[in-house]
């Protein structure tokens, strides 16, 4: 995947998104290097998540999109949100009730991958929670479930990550040490980043770009 | 840049979906043919012989029924004062008692009555209520004197109580649990303890300020219920008045007539049997505005509902919805003790003696009926199922959910009559030469299994976390793969739970199994049917037991399975 420096990593060209009756919500130009990551802040109801859906590609169908969205030199506005290689963290971690844990790390890994159980133990290993491979997930604690969910999507080896709202749950202490991880496994995996937030600290720990957008105009 | 249209979850959302077409065609393909079966011959059209010239011959020849006016009072009576009864009953019960414990007991009685059959209800009354049945038995001969049945004519009494009585305490259940699936959406605590505050009642207070937004959710199902009280033929077979009997079985006496000549003034029948539906209605809306304006008026007055009149309501519903439960059990209980009798003489209140020759002797029939009743209820829910899920999953993929329009279209078999659109599919179906075996009386209850599978698992699909999915494509598995790995795993209880409603409807059906088939496919519903006219109740107890067990049982496997599947999944429990 050695692509030139000024075209790897993601980036949003006139990515818009609009309410189905037309009335736009965002715009956003932006450029995410590989390792870095783009904040984008503002109040809630103004479009973020609906943004993220955009890049994903699983807008619901009361809202549109127009723009672009390129990730290291693939434009994915036509890809099939399968096929486009980018990783979501929500602030529910959204582990699958029925799977255990290790079934729901192995849900994440591509199809051919060899060695999938080894893989599974070694990733449990990574995240501190060597043993807990046939737990319930309901049964974990959130910082655990927030790992896994966190490994799970690492997994399944994408080529960006977004975060939307993906540490408001945790409390205080805990919020900090899984802002670490992330963006330590992000920048290790050299993986573009944004991430929408309406924390503060969760911008400064980012330590990258912020967009902030001002309330929306009242209709 | 142009606007383009987002690839919603990766899929073409163009053309005509495949399921929702599909489902329509097998919800409304047979009323419609069935309906306009019986429009054709009415008016001299499509007549055995070949012949069709336009005729108001039915007509006059239906007007000669004997007893015809007496057979429409009777089914309008019947049915507009059960529902009545049985809504009233049920709104006392939530009104006076809900949060309460004794609330949960009445519930948990209730709901699996819901899926007891029609025909095994109505036969468990008539055990009851009969001159020579455990009511009687019950008072004599200390209280009554009676030393032998005495010669009184309860059940098919001419006024039609006795199936009054039979279709309240079956179709309470029914509307009590519709009424209090509506309540989760109603802050019933916040209003009823702002009606308490200001010194209302609990009847009343409840009746201001939760009735109407509850019964807007539960018109449909009461209309459904009036419907079916007012055209039944199971129900009315067992319980109702015979000389003459209601609408409904008249019409179904002149189509089995070996006279064909019968035939049309027949169709012209059902055709009044929709109009006398429609009449009844009318009627109910009529009450519906009443009733709004007497509440009104109790506000406008300052009523609070404390009065003695107010607060005897309230034991009131308890107690006949406790009531209703201890009788259909106890005719459950009375079937089965009378299938294992040898001698009970009247007015033993217990058998003398017990054998089991009875279940014997119907042994290989009473398996291969109940073998076919069950697999065919099954194919049936399945297919259900199948294109229920396939609509689900369309709506999905499409974000648009289904429109009042389309709750109003599953409704249409529930509150057409039967008895309006079978006889002319029968005549459709005898025309094409498709009138036998199991694929026709398939293709009947589909119809009305349809409608209830789709209502039990819309809720959990449209409650479905999307972002599930959203998580699921993102780690790049296909629709496919997220329905069949995500989406269905997850939904195995409603899912179980809907196959068993859906075989329970099924298993229950008489008219659709009796005229699709040309009556030569038998069930237990129908078998048991036929049996009530002879009144043996040794045999009529074993197979009232059985069709019961046949609903029942497939509810078991609904509770048990994904207990047992997702033993060690706590987060399934709740989901």
């Amino acid at each position: 995947m050695d692509k030139a420096a000024s075209q790897s990593g993601l980036t949003l060209s006139d990515l818009s998104v609009y309410r189905r009756s037309g009335e736009k919500l965002l715009q956003v130009n932006a450029h995410v290097l590989p390792g870095r990551t783009l904040t984008i802040m503002g109040p809630s109801g103004i479009g973020k998540s609906t943004l993220l859906a955009a890049i994903t590609g699983t807008l619901s169908p009361d809202f549109r999109c127009s723009g672009s969205v390129r990730l290291n030199d693939r434009e994915l506005m036509q890809v099939p949100p399968e096929k486009r290689r980018l990783g979501i963290l929500f602030q529910d971690h959204l582990l699958f009730p029925h799977f255990s844990v290790a079934q729901n790390l192995a849900f994440g890994l591509p199809p051919r991958t060899k060695h999938r159980r080894a893989r599974v133990e070694q990733a449990l290993e990574d995240i501190d929670l060597k043993g807990f491979a046939s737990r319930d997930p309901a049964s974990l604690s959130g910082g655990q479930r927030a790992r896994v969910a966190l490994m799970r999507m690492l997994l399944s080896e994408p080529e960006a990550l977004l975060l939307d709202e993906a540490f408001s749950r945790l409390d205080q202490d805990l919020r900090a040490r899984m802002r670490r991880l992330v963006f330590a496994k992000a920048e290790q995996a050299q993986l573009p980043v944004i991430m929408v937030t309406h924390d503060q600290e969760d911008a400064e720990a980012a330590a990258g770009d912020i967009l902030r957008f001002p309330p929306p105009l009242a209709t | 840049m142009p606007e383009t249209d987002h690839p919603r979850m990766g899929r073409p959302t163009k053309g005509p979906a495949f399921f929702p077409t599909l489902t329509l065609l097998f919800l409304l393909g047979p009323v419609l043919a069935g309906l306009l079966g019986t429009l054709l011959p009415s008016f001299g059209l499509l007549r055995p012989s070949g012949a069709a010239a336009f005729s108001l011959e039915p007509w006059t020849a239906l007007a000669e029924w004997p007893g015809l006016a007496r057979s429409l009072w009777l089914s309008l009576k019947t049915g507009v004062i059960a529902t009545l009864i049985a809504f009233v009953l049920a709104v006392l019960l939530v009104a006076g008692w809900q949060g309460t414990r004794w609330f949960k007991v009445a519930h948990g009685l209730l709901s699996p009555l819901l899926s007891l059959p029609h025909t095994a209800a109505a036969l468990g009354l008539a055990f009851l209520i009969a001159p020579s049945g455990w009511v009687a038995r019950l008072m004599s001969p200390w209280a009554t004197g009676w030393n032998r049945p005495p010669d009184i004519l309860v059940l098919n009494d001419p006024g039609g109580w006795s199936l009054i009585f039979g279709l309240v305490l079956k179709e309470l259940p029914f509307l009590l649990l519709m009424l209090i699936a509506t309540l989760p959406q109603l802050q019933v605590r916040d209003r009823t303890n702002v009606a308490t505050a200001l010194g209302y009642g609990a009847v009343l207070g409840w009746c201001l300020t939760v009735l109407p937004g509850a019964y807007r959710q539960t018109r449909l199902p009461v209309y459904a219920v009036l419907a079916y009280a007012i055209s039944n033929v199971d129900m009315a077979l067992i319980l109702g008045p015979t000389a003459p009997p209601v609408l409904s079985i008249q019409i179904l006496n002149a189509m089995n007539d070996p006279d064909l000549g019968l035939r049309a003034p027949a169709a012209a029948a059902a055709l009044l049997q929709l109009v006398l539906v429609l009449v009844a209605l009318i009627i109910w809306k009529a009450g519906e505005v009443a009733g709004a304006t007497c509440v009104q008026a109790l506000l406008w007055r300052g009523a609070r509902g404390n009065s003695l009149a107010f607060r005897a309501l309230k034991p009131i519903g308890l107690s006949t919805v406790t009531a209703t439960a201890v009788l259909l059990f106890s005719g459950l209980l009375a079937h089965f003790l009378w299938s294992v009798t040898g001698r009970w003489r009247f007015p033993d209140v217990l058998p003398q003696s017990f054998k089991t020759r009875t279940w014997d002797r119907a042994g290989e029939d009473l398996l291969f009926t109940g073998f076919t009743t069950v697999s065919l209820a099954f194919l049936v829910a399945v297919v259900a199922l199948a294109l229920v899920i396939g609509c689900l999953e369309t709506e999905h993929r499409r974000g648009r959910a289904m429109g009042t329009g389309g709750v109003l279209i599953l409704y249409i078999p529930l509150i057409l009559p039967q008895i309006s659109f079978l006889p002319g599919l029968q005549i459709l179906l005898l025309l094409a030469g498709v009138n036998h075996g199991i694929w026709p009386v398939a293709v009947a209850h589909l119809v009305f299994v349809l409608p209830y599978v789709f209502l039990t698992l819309a809720g959990p699909f449209r409650a479905w976390d999307r972002r599930l999915a959203t998580v699921a494509s993102a780690l790049g598995h296909s629709q496919q793969s997220i329905l069949w790995r995500v989406k269905l795993p997850m939904m195995l209880a409603p899912i179980l739970i809907a196959i068993a409603i859906g075989m329970a409807v099924s298993v229950g059906q008489y008219l659709p199994t009796l005229l699709a088939s040309g009556g030569r496919v038998e069930t237990l519903t129908t078998e048991a049917i036929a049996l009530a006219s002879g009144g043996n109740r040794r045999e009529i107890g074993v197979w009232a037991i059985t069709l019961t067990f046949a609903a029942w049982i497939p509810f078991l496997f609904a509770y048990a399975l994904p207990a047992l599947m997702f033993r060690n999944r706590k987060g399934m429990t709740n989901g």
